[in-house]
């Protein structure tokens, strides 16, 4: 991995929308925990982070909390998961003494996330097009009409080449990428300010990968966006992302700018890319990972359990 | 390619669909893997990999063209003895384990259909081969990891003793850490028992890891065969090929940015 060209990182700093003095979104010392018979599971302990109008790419295996961590900002951690924080703070408010109804004038408007499987996120009974415009004109009660002309814009933006027939389309009727894309025009049409989108690219082919990232990419330095990109894929984050946090345990273990991620120097991290197999590296053994039980322990913030 | 060809498939062609309008899955695919060699079939989804893979464990019922293994031509009714020479590892290890069969179970029961002696020290030794000690023997798939799954399934396929191994992108569901621990036991298996692997993935670096020698398919056609040493050496010839290993890199911002029309 060492040695990959940045060509194309030549980031020109976009004017923000709003003048930068708060941070989009400011979390400090997050905790998600499951109750359960065998005492509780706490997924996310003790997360602290700020979010301007950047690409966040947040990495970790599976089990880390990365995904726990992204409903929990949208405050989508299904009971009996229980959610607490110093600060939950989303364009200067806290989300937390949000009511239920309040939340959910939020989301979709200010904060939205994509999920992993669009296969799964789909209505399957409801046309894509329809599906698109209700979430529309939810937030902005405009006609059916209007809605219309600007489900098609949307889609057309995410670049599906025939919008008319995607429009019209069930779920099933559309490739992988297809709905992928039609997914994150439902997720961008009320043009929120926090996108969050937990592996909106690892079920997709190299090809299409390539184009919906160029999707999210544009909307982040034309639109003035934030996103919060969250992915077990290293290689991907260190090249798209502007800021990489690593998460192991529930914690944040390492935080580093993402075209340093090579340079990363927790052991865990370093395992993490070592243990990948590269084109440079012939054959051989690769690197297992021995894990050590003290990054559990370590960045203990406080009254962790 | 070392030694005689184990698996030789010649012309072979996959249809779906109804007789109307029929959806050709794999067109005129012709490769040979040596006995002792791994061979890797790189795609995307769609690409007709798996389909091949299928098609040569016998779990597609028609097919046209020539298959033979271990010398042997097989045919599309004929899949008898089968299961002694070739077994398979699928990708998904949360659907490949019966949820409600312990891993005893899951390893007893071919060894019983193939009428087996010495059952439970042989289920015994598959487990420690696969690096999973007796403790395991007897949880049901949902009190293992993902990876520990993925050790069972590779212990239920090598209990029969086969010469061949189809791996179905056995790694793609499993953390890169973990990914490691079975790359590592895969070439582990396969020097210390001769194996023969077809390996079957959408990721280039894992197959050029495993395998000697592979194919790029795409459309149902292989557009391209060489050895990893080439690959690796950047001789990739066909531009999908290329543009697979151009994906590797990562992002980088297309130079020339069709801007969004109409989003505003």
């Amino acid at each position: 991995m060492t040695g990959r060209s940045m060509t194309g990182r030549s980031m020109t700093p976009v004017p923000p929308a709003r003048p930068p003095v708060a941070p989009l979104l400011a979390v400090e010392d997050l905790h998600v925990r499951f109750p359960g018979p065998g005492g509780a599971v706490e997924a996310v302990r003790g997360v602290s982070f700020t979010l301007k109008r950047e690409k966040l790419g947040i990495v970790g295996e599976s089990g880390s909390g990365k995904s726990t961590l992204g409903r929990a900002i949208l405050r989508l951690v299904p009971p009996p998961g229980e959610v607490r924080a110093k600060r939950l703070e989303l364009l200067g408010t806290e989300l937390s003494d949000l009511s239920e109804e309040e939340m959910r004038e939020f989301r979709g408007r200010h904060v939205s996330m994509i999920l992993q499987d669009p296969g799964f996120s789909l209505n399957p009974v409801m046309t894509v097009g329809a599906q698109i415009a209700e979430a529309w004109q939810t937030h902005t009660g405009h006609s059916w009409k209007k809605s219309r002309r600007r489900v098609l814009a949307m889609l057309q933006a995410v670049r599906i080449r025939d919008p008319e027939r995607v429009f019209d389309a069930y779920a099933h009727e559309l490739s992988g990428g297809m709905s992928q894309r039609a997914m994150i025009a439902m997720m961008l049409i009320t043009e929120p300010d926090l996108l969050i989108a937990d592996e909106p690219t690892s079920a997709l082919d190299v090809t299409v990968q390539t184009q919906v990232l160029a999707i999210l990419d544009e909307l982040v330095s034309r639109r003035g966006m934030g996103l919060i990109f969250i992915s077990h894929d290293l290689g991907l984050v260190a090249s798209f992302c502007d800021r990489v946090l690593v998460m192991y345990g529930g914690r944040i273990i390492e935080s580093c700018p993402a075209a340093e991620l090579d340079n990363a120097t927790h052991p865990y991290t370093r395992g993490l890319l070592a243990a990948q197999p590269t084109l440079e590296r012939a054959g051989g053994r690769l690197p297992v990972m021995e894990r050590d039980p003290a990054w559990l322990a370590e960045a203990d913030t406080g009254p962790g359990r | 390619m070392t030694g005689a060809a184990m698996i030789e498939v010649r012309d072979l062609t996959v249809t779906f669909g109804p007789r109307g309008k029929p959806t050709p899955a794999v067109e005129g695919v012709s490769f040979q893997v040596g006995a002792g060699e791994a061979f890797g079939l790189v795609g995307e989804s769609g690409s007709g990999k798996t389909t091949v893979l299928r098609a040569l464990a016998g779990l597609i019922p028609a097919w046209r063209g020539r298959i033979a293994i271990a010398g042997q031509d097989r045919n599309t009714r004929n899949v008898n003895g089968l299961a002694r020479t070739l077994q398979m590892v699928f990708q998904d290890p949360y659907g490949s384990l019966h949820p409600r069969h312990t891993v005893d179970w899951a390893l007893m029961e071919p060894l019983a259909i193939h009428g087996f002696d010495g059952t439970a020290r042989r289920v015994a030794r598959a487990l420690s081969d696969v690096g999973l000690g007796p403790a395991f023997r007897f949880r049901y798939p949902h009190q293992l990891s993902g990876g520990q799954r993925q050790r069972v399934a590779i212990a239920r396929a090598l209990i029969l003793e086969p010469r061949i191994l189809l791996l179905d992108e056995p790694t793609s569901a499993l953390d890169v850490s973990v990914q490691a621990e079975i790359l590592n036991l895969l070439s582990d298996l396969k020097r210390a028992r001769g194996l023969t692997y077809v390996l079957v993935s959408h990721d280039l670096a894992v197959v050029a890891h495993v395998c000697e020698r592979l194919a790029v398919v795409t459309e149902g056609r292989i557009v391209e065969e060489m050895t990893a040493a080439q690959l690796r050496a950047g001789e990739a010839r066909h531009p999908y090929t290329r543009q697979l290993l151009e994906s590797r890199r990562g992002y980088s911002r297309p130079a020339t940015a069709s801007a969004g029309t109409g989003a505003d």
